[in-house]
Formats: C-alpha cells, sequence, structure tokens
C-alpha cells in the first residue's frame, strides 16, 4: 500500500523505457473494476433500493450501531495490540539468531492459512471457563469467551501476522551501523529506539496496523464462536448483517454492509493521510 | 520430450479420456441432492443407504445422494439463491414457505404432498441437564430462576432455536392466562439467562455439553440423546418438562429443479419412501418420532414420557404463516424482549 507523494498538478509518472504501460495499466484498471469496483457498486445500488429515510433508520438502530462499535472497537484494540506485539516479533526475528527461528518464523504465518472457524472453536476450547486458559482465569475474574474480549483475542490471533510480514522486511533493510553509530555519539538506548529507529519504521508499522485493523473488522469465522453473539453485548456486524439475511431483509443486510464499506474507507484514508505525513515528517 | 515419446502420450491421454467417457456414462447414475438442516446428519446418513440399497432393488438404478447441511434458514436462503437441491428437509414450515414465496421453486400446496402435512417424523424441544441436575431443572419456569444458566441457539439463525422459543412461549402462555406481557417478560427472562447464542443448535449443543457453559441446555430431542452418546450418559441426563411443542420438520420436492434436472420420479420416491416401515424404523432409532408408529416394531420406539405436545397450529400461535413474522421478523417480539433498557 503505498500513497503517490502529492505532485503539482495532474501528471503520469514518466513510464520506464520498456514498453506496455497503455497495456498494463489497461489491464489492472479492468481487473480492478471486475474484481472490486463492480461487486461494491453492487452492493451499494442494492442498498440504495432503501431510500434515505429507511437506510437512515437502519444505520441509527441501537442495535447496528452497538455492532458496529463492537466491531470498530474490537479491530481497533487488537490492531492496536498487534502493533506492539508484532513489531516486536518482528525485531526477534530480524535481528537474533537462535535455534527454532526458521520454525517460529514460519508460524508467523498460520493464522493466514488456518480456517478461521477452526482458529474460533480452538480459541473458544481455549478460553472457555472450562478450557486451558480460561480455567486460569476465571478466579481471577476475567471472563474471556462470550464477551468482546474474547473477541479482541480472536482478532490479535487473526491480525499479528500482517503487522509482523509488513515490518519484517523494513527491519531488514536497516543498517546496525546506523544504530551503532548514534550509540558513539552518545545517544541513550531510548532515543536510539525513538529518534532512529522508530522514524524508519513508522510508515511499515502504520501499515501493518491498517491491514490488521481492517482484516478485523470484517473477521467473521474466528469471531462468532467465541462472542456469545448477544445482541447490543457481544455481536458483530458481520453477525448482523447474516442475521438480516435470514431474514430475507436483503436491503437492510447491504446497507449494514454498505455502512462498513464507508466507515472502513474513512479509516484506512485516514492511516494513509496519517502515514504520507509520517513519511514526510521523518522522510 | 522427443516427438514419438509425444505423440504416443498423445494417444494414450485420447485413449484414456475416450475410455474414460464411456466407462464414466455406463455408470452413470442419478444424483439428487437433499438439502436439510443441522441435526439431521445422523438420521439421513442412515436413510440415504437404506434408500439407495431399496431404489436399486426397485428399478436397477444406482441412485447417489448428496446431503448438505447447515442452519435450516441458511439453507433455505441457498436454495432460494439457486443452491440446486431436488429436495429440501428443514427445520421448519416457515423455511420452506419462504422458498416458496421467495423464489417460487416450490408449489405452494407442498405439505400435501405427502402424508401428515408432509412431515415424516416430528420431535419436540427438551432440556439437557448436568448429571444429577444440581439446579433442580424440571420445568419451564426453572429457566427463569436467577442464576440458571440456560443454552438456546439464536432464533434469528437457527430453526431449532425457534422451537426452543415458541416452548417457551406456550408454556408462559399456558400460566399466566394468555396475557402476552407477562408471555414477553417470561421470555424476556429466560433469554436473559442465556450467556450465549449461537448460531445453530448444534453450535449449542457443542457449547453446553463440550465447553461445560451453562446449566440446561435447551434442544432437540434427538441431538440431546446424541449428545448423551457422544459425550457420556454419566456426565448428563435428559429432563422432560411436562409441556413441550409439536415440531414437525417437513419435506419438499424443489419442484423447479427436479424438472429442470428430469429428477422428479426419484425425488419424489425418496421422500415417499421416509413413511415406509423401514425408513419409519431408521427414523425411530435416530430418536426421531416416526409419523406412522404403528409400522415400527415396539422394541425400536423409544420410550419417552408423555408430555403435553402444542402445535404451531394451535390457535395460540396461528400457523408458521402468522408465528414467523410476528415472533421472529424484524422488530418482532423477540426483537422486542431483547432490547436493552432504554
Amino acid at each position: 500500500m503505498t500513497t503517490a507523494p502529492a505532485q503539482a498538478g495532474w501528471r503520469f509518472k514518466q513510464p520506464s523505457v520498456i514498453p506496455g504501460f497503455g497495456l498494463t495499466l489497461g489491464f489492472s484498471l479492468a481487473y480492478l473494476t471486475l474484481i472490486i469496483l463492480i461487486p461494491l457498486s453492487g452492493l451499494v445500488w442494492r442498498s440504495a433500493s432503501l431510500g434515505w429515510t429507511e437506510f437512515w433508520a437502519i444505520a441509527t438502530d441501537r442495535r447496528t450501531l452497538n455492532a458496529l462499535e463492537i466491531s470498530f472497537g474490537t479491530a481497533f484494540i487488537a490492531a492496536a495490540v498487534n502493533v506492539v506485539f508484532g513489531t516486536l516479533v518482528a525485531w526477534v526475528l530480524v535481528r537474533y539468531r537462535f535455534p527454532g527461528r526458521r520454525i517460529v518464523d514460519a508460524m508467523v504465518d498460520l493464522p493466514f492459512a488456518l480456517p478461521t472457524a477452526v482458529a474460533g472453536i480452538a480459541l473458544t476450547t481455549l478460553y472457555a471457563p472450562n478450557g486451558w486458559i480460561g480455567k486460569l482465569l476465571m478466579p481471577l475474574g476475567i471472563k474471556v469467551a462470550y464477551t468482546p474480549l474474547g473477541i479482541v483475542i480472536a482478532l490479535i490471533f487473526i491480525g499479528l501476522p500482517f503487522v509482523v510480514r509488513t515490518v519484517q522486511p523494513i527491519m531488514e533493510e536497516i543498517d546496525k551501523e546506523v544504530e551503532e553509530a548514534a550509540a558513539t555519539l552518545g545517544a541513550s538506548r531510548f532515543q536510539i529506539i525513538t529518534r532512529v529507529l522508530f522514524p524508519g519504521l513508522a510508515p511499515a508499522i502504520i501499515t501493518g496496523f491498517s491491514l490488521a485493523f481492517a482484516r478485523g473488522v470484517g473477521e467473521y469465522g474466528s469471531v462468532i464462536f467465541i462472542a456469545g453473539n448477544l445482541p447490543y453485548k457481544s455481536e458483530i456486524a458481520p453477525l448482523l448483517i447474516v442475521i438480516r439475511l435470514e431474514e430475507y431483509n436483503y436491503p437492510a443486510a447491504t446497507a449494514i454492509a454498505a455502512i462498513m464499506l464507508a466507515l472502513s474507507f474513512v479509516m484506512l484514508l485516514i492511516v494513509n493521510l496519517v502515514q504520507t505525513w509520517s513519511r514526510k515528517r521523518y522522510g | 520430450m522427443t516427438k514419438p515419446h509425444f505423440r504416443k502420450l498423445l494417444g494414450a491421454l485420447v485413449v484414456t479420456s475416450v475410455l474414460s467417457g464411456t466407462l464414466g456414462f455406463a455408470f452413470a447414475d442419478t444424483t439428487i441432492l437433499n438439502v436439510s438442516y443441522d441435526p439431521t446428519r445422523e438420521l439421513y446418513k442412515a436413510y440415504d443407504e437404506a434408500f439407495a440399497a431399496h431404489w436399486k432393488a426397485e428399478t436397477g438404478e444406482t441412485v447417489t445422494i448428496q446431503q448438505s447441511h447447515g442452519g435450516s434458514g441458511a439453507q433455505a436462503r441457498a436454495v432460494i439463491d439457486g443452491l440446486d437441491a431436488d429436495v429440501v428437509t428443514l427445520a421448519l414450515e416457515g423455511d420452506i414457505n419462504a422458498i416458496v414465496s421467495k423464489s417460487k421453486k416450490i408449489n405452494p400446496d407442498w405439505r400435501k404432498k405427502f402424508e401428515n402435512n408432509s412431515a415424516p417424523y416430528t420431535s419436540t424441544i427438551i432440556f439437557l441437564v448436568r448429571k444429577g441436575n444440581p439446579k433442580g431443572i424440571h420445568d419451564w419456569s426453572d429457566l427463569v430462576k436467577d442464576g440458571v444458566q440456560v443454552i438456546t441457539p439464536n432464533p434469528k439463525t437457527s430453526g431449532g432455536a425457534r422451537w426452543n422459543y415458541l416452548a417457551a412461549w406456550a408454556y408462559a402462555n399456558a400460566h399466566d392466562g394468555g396475557d402476552e406481557t407477562k408471555n414477553k417478560e417470561f421470555v424476556g427472562k429466560l433469554y436473559a439467562n442465556a450467556p450465549v447464542l449461537d448460531t445453530g443448535a448444534r453450535g449449542s449443543t457443542v457449547t453446553f455439553a463440550q465447553k461445560g457453559i451453562g446449566d440446561v441446555l435447551i434442544g432437540w430431542e434427538n441431538d440431546a440423546y446424541l449428545a448423551l452418546d457422544e459425550f457420556g450418559a454419566d456426565n448428563f441426563e435428559i429432563v422432560y418438562p411436562p409441556t413441550s411443542i409439536l415440531a414437525e420438520p417437513p419435506v419438499a420436492i424443489v419442484d423447479a429443479n427436479v424438472d429442470a434436472k428430469g429428477t422428479r420420479k426419484v425425488a419424489e420416491a425418496y421422500l415417499g419412501w421416509l413413511y415406509s416401515k423401514e425408513a419409519q424404523t431408521i427414523i425411530a432409532k435416530n430418536h426421531y418420532r416416526p409419523a406412522k408408529p404403528e409400522l415400527v416394531a415396539p422394541a425400536d420406539i423409544p420410550k419417552t414420557p408423555d408430555i403435553k405436545l402444542i402445535s404451531i397450529d394451535d390457535p395460540l400461535f396461528g400457523g408458521w404463516k402468522k408465528a414467523q413474522p410476528y415472533h421472529f421478523g424484524d422488530g418482532g417480539i423477540f426483537d422486542q424482549i431483547y432490547k436493552p433498557a432504554q
């Protein structure tokens, strides 16, 4: 995900000497239209059959709002947690050599490959009050399964690879000598992290965050098992869409989907702006 | 690869493809698809085998039956959206009516097609509790007590859950003198005691039996017996409330699909044979209640306590066509009782 730096006026960047720019651009646009734009416009078109007042009624329905809040809120928290721990995992994988490193490296991708429903069932079994982890948390008064906390755990699980895999390659590019140079110039470790390492990594971290966040917002399979699915409490927006479909209420289902789409788009746009700003700021 | 080799290979490919083509043709058999709901997995696995053998003996044709299971409502929607089902065997009439009205793939008079309103078996909703019944659950009124956790799926996504809900409603109605506000209060309290709403009946059974959540599972009679078999009779026991609902899972031919595929004859035989002696025995052995118990050897019919069962066609509900939108539609009673305190 890259954002073109702001340029003076609308001009195509000079294509490379290898021919084929017209063809590849044409193909890209056609492909994107077919795969993304047409389905999405179908979604908007179908919800447009509602009319504004009805659309507004669905959008401001308490249950819809609660579901959206839960979906976006838990995805945000999970993405934030993943940013911290995903960066840490990437750091360990890039900077240290230890036995079994390759296995750990491969393990990071498992949430990508695993069917999400399997992940959901496995996590629920672990965190249920009689599960291995749930049993330990129960005496502390922490309930994970069947609460929004469970949703966060599921989303952390499926979102981790997004952060690790976006941050890792950028981290590999950072020369160790830069840190050493900073150290010889008298920078403290904290200063090295905040002033030397972080600026270079920030765009990648933000990208990782937005990917993990976007994935979490739309996640269904791994969440419905651990969420408990109680309306107003732990009902995620994708489940509400499924419920509306079960009621054969296609316009309402697409309306909620369209709202999610718009919200996600705004969120990703903001993230992109922050990223552009951080690029300019830290270069 | 040299040229002669390549030709040989090509020749071999052509021969095998032709052979397999003709062979495939010679062994061509009819395939029909039965789209059903979750708890019938075991029943239809046994029935399909028996029916295929019966059909082979009767006509010499080989019939392959494909099964598809899922939440009843989701299955109905798949058929509406174009899933090529020859027959549907769903959890409730409302779901088949949805196919009738939304896609017109099933003739509106489908209920008259087979005996007993096209319901070859019935079932009911009962309780599964933990061994020794520590919370002393015997009747519906025990479910709304403080500190009792009730496991039931979400009526919005599960057909079985709608039967659960209606059974509770029928109990409340009988005990509160038909006062609807009190009925709502009762059912609302029951759902307030539910810590989880799974999306399907099987999911709830797993939540209760395997994950150890809750004190009582409201569920299909056959699923409760399956849970006993699966998770051990020394962990759970079945409780029959004095009253419950008469659940009639119906079956129907998907007329538009069988006519397009030319499978009407076998599809009709497939559902019609459900009323045979052999099929009714399979049904009884799978803990469903056969529509024609007189055909089944008494030893094969599980002994169940005599409890009062209320039908959906009772004036209290007025049939699925009325009950479905009234209770489970958007803004219906279920939505009302689940509104949080403002």
